[in-house]
């Protein structure tokens, strides 16, 4: 019979943040040699508030996989949160607000119904997601006639393109890393709740954690609820960032999954931390800047990218002793 | 639920033949509502022609499933395999087997590194095999912009576009494969063994069964399959098409496929019987919104609702029957 381990314990080992911490320095060493001035706080922060998207989808995609299931509707839904955006503000600037609080409540709903599917329903979540991923990218192309309609405002934009100017030392700090740092720190504090500790023992052993009397489908549509939300929040910084277009979220879902397994988080559930997969986005993002700074061709990008992340993966596993 | 426990059990016809029917009855009420045939010579035809190309990845899909793993490399493969086939052979009837032949023989390459990647380097199948799809992503994005090589016309004359009846050359091969797979799975001591993993790799382990063979073998046979439906399809399209696989959704959908065939996500159950009654479920679908004209972006919609409640028919009946 496996028993959680007490959370105190993992914390102190924590074996599973030191590999992604040395891949991260290794490339961050890789990235200096080749321009010194990367890790200069101007081209840090903005570097910093460009990966915020990807790493806000990475601490949603963690609450999800460490209570045992997967959310491969994230990319969709960061498409689907942009188009919408985009159609119901059409330029106006006084339809920001109003329109973010809508997001989150479709990001809430989405979250809502993936959960309460897999778990009431008792549909695998790998199914869950991608039968909502094909409706998402189906109904957003359905509703936009094949084009996306209407435009984000500068209002609604400024949270992914702007920034605190002339803050002392650090010279430019992005809005979106100051989004970042803000649900990090929430982030934080709920794994370190009563519900975060939940959600591992849930993802380790849902018979147990029934047992002891946890309400599984409660703490697992949670999770899919704050992955939705991390999602709609990305999708508001993304839509900032880059603008409107049916590519806004491609491959995001991989993407964010990749980092969580990167970042030590175990497919299955009941491993991991949200400190991982974050760390585990950067160092994707980290990855993706290098591979710009060397020059790698944008088609053969997806090659190196496998390359490193098996590699980086297969690194990962070797070294913590599994269980 | 019960596992291993319940082999007798695997023997009956899964419900997605029930599906099946029900589908094509209403399917065929609406359509003749509407003015249209749905069991015209034509219709039926297209409708075998997608299942064949689906149906030879899905089964292939099949065997890694029921051995506790999955394959998302599959769309790659297939994409690469057409182009693999239709460059060697170059319009030239001659170079027609050695050009299947090398195709074969890549695709079984591929599954083999996959299936090392998740046995000997313990890498999570779902980041092993969009790894190695990432690979194979770069490799066709940087070679290829648009279809190339020239598919032998013997072969477009007979996979391609040869019948039996209503009944296509290519259905008649994914019938050949499939009873191959099924006569591997019931009666050959790889197929046993190959459950015994998938149930419970520790159980299965302790009582004698080389684990990591049987997977790598699992991994090689999928990736035949896929290399087969590659050899299909170029055959089909008269030439190698770097974004068949990929567009065609081969990955998801050959997933989809499986899991309404009834075969557990988790592994160690199911069978491809079902598998091939889930590819002619999503062929049917696809064949009488065609019928309707239904817009393809709500087909989309409509497809992944009908997966996902699909699933969780079968979770309901799974249920009433461990009780």
């Amino acid at each position: 019979m496996r028993i959680a381990r007490p959370p105190q314990l993992l914390k102190v080992r924590s074996g599973g943040l030191t590999p992604i911490i040395v891949i991260l320095a290794v490339l961050l060493v890789l990235l200096t040699a080749r321009q010194p001035d990367f890790l200069s706080p101007p081209s840090l922060m903005s570097f910093l508030g460009r990966s915020a998207p990807v790493v806000l989808l990475a601490a949603g995609q963690y609450f999800v996989i460490v209570s045992g299931e997967l959310d491969l509707s994230v990319g969709s839904l960061v498409t689907a949160q942009v188009v919408i955006a985009a159609r119901l503000i059409d330029g106006d600037p006084s339809a920001g607000w109003p329109v973010v609080v809508l997001l989150l409540a479709f990001g809430i709903a989405v979250g809502l119904v993936n959960g309460l599917v897999t778990t009431l329903l008792r549909v695998p979540s790998f199914i869950t997601t991608l039968g909502m991923f094909l409706i998402l990218v189906g109904a957003v192309y359905l509703w936009s006639d094949g084009a996306p309609k209407g435009s984000l405002s500068e209002e609604f934009r400024r949270l992914g393109r702007s920034a605190f100017e002339d803050v002392p030392a650090l010279g430019r700090i992005p809005y979106a890393l100051v989004v970042l740092l803000a649900v990090a720190a929430a982030a934080l504090v709920l794994t370190r709740s009563d519900f975060g500790r939940t959600l591992v023992a849930v993802g380790g052993n849902p018979r147990t954690a029934e047992l002891s009397g946890v309400r599984v489908w409660r703490a697992k549509t949670m999770a899919f609820v704050l992955s939705g939300l991390a999602a709609t929040l990305a999708a508001v910084l993304i839509g900032g960032y880059s603008g409107v277009s049916f590519q806004a979220g491609a491959g995001l879902e991989f993407g964010a999954i990749t980092a969580a397994v990167l970042g030590g988080v175990a497919l299955g559930g009941g491993r991991g931390s949200v400190v991982g997969a974050m760390l585990g986005a950067l160092t994707l993002e980290t990855l993706f800047t290098l591979m710009n700074f060397y020059g790698v061709s944008g088609a053969l990008e997806p090659t190196v990218q496998g390359a490193i992340i098996l590699l980086a993966v297969a690194a990962a596993s070797f070294r913590v002793p599994s269980r | 639920m019960s596992g291993a426990l319940s082999l007798p059990a695997r023997r009956t016809p899964p419900g997605v033949f029930v599906a099946l029917v029900l589908t094509l009855a209403i399917g065929w009420i609406v359509v003749t509502v509407d003015g249209g045939r749905l069991f015209s010579v034509p219709t039926t035809v297209s409708l075998l022609h997608v299942a064949a190309g689906l149906g030879l990845v899905a089964v292939g899909q099949t065997l890694v499933v029921i051995g506790g793993s999955l394959d998302l490399s599959v769309a790659y493969v297939v994409s690469l395999s057409t182009l693999v086939a239709a460059e060697t052979m170059a319009g030239d009837d001659g170079a027609l087997l050695p050009a299947i032949g090398l195709t074969l023989a890549v695709s079984a390459a591929i599954g083999l590194v996959n299936g090392l990647l998740v046995t000997t380097a313990r890498i999570n199948p779902f980041i092993a095999t969009v790894g190695v799809g990432l690979l194979l992503k770069g490799y066709l994005d940087n070679g290829y912009d648009g279809p190339a090589g020239k598919t032998a016309p013997a072969l477009v004359q007979s996979l391609g576009y040869q019948r039996v009846g209503p009944v296509p050359l290519s259905f008649l091969l994914l019938l050949a494969v499939a009873a191959a797979a099924w006569f591997v799975l019931a009666r050959t001591r790889f197929g046993h063994h190959l459950f015994a993993v998938g149930g419970d790799p520790e159980v299965a382990r302790l009582s004698g069964v080389r684990g990591s063979r049987v997977l790598v073998t699992a991994h090689v046979l999928c990736a035949l399959c896929a290399g087969l439906a590659g050899v299909y399809l170029a055959s089909r399209l008269g030439a190698g098409a770097p974004r068949v696989g990929t567009e065609g959704l081969y990955d998801l959908e050959s997933i989809a496929a499986v899991v309404l065939g009834g075969t557990a996500l988790a592994g160690g159950r199911g069978g491809v019987v079902g598998t091939v009654g889930g590819v002619l479920l999503l062929a049917s679908i696809d064949a009488i919104f065609n019928q309707l004209e239904v817009d393809v972006f709500f087909k989309q919609v409509i497809r992944g609702v009908i997966i996902i409640a699909a699933v969780a028919v079968y979770a309901r009946r799974a249920m009433r029957k461990a009780s």
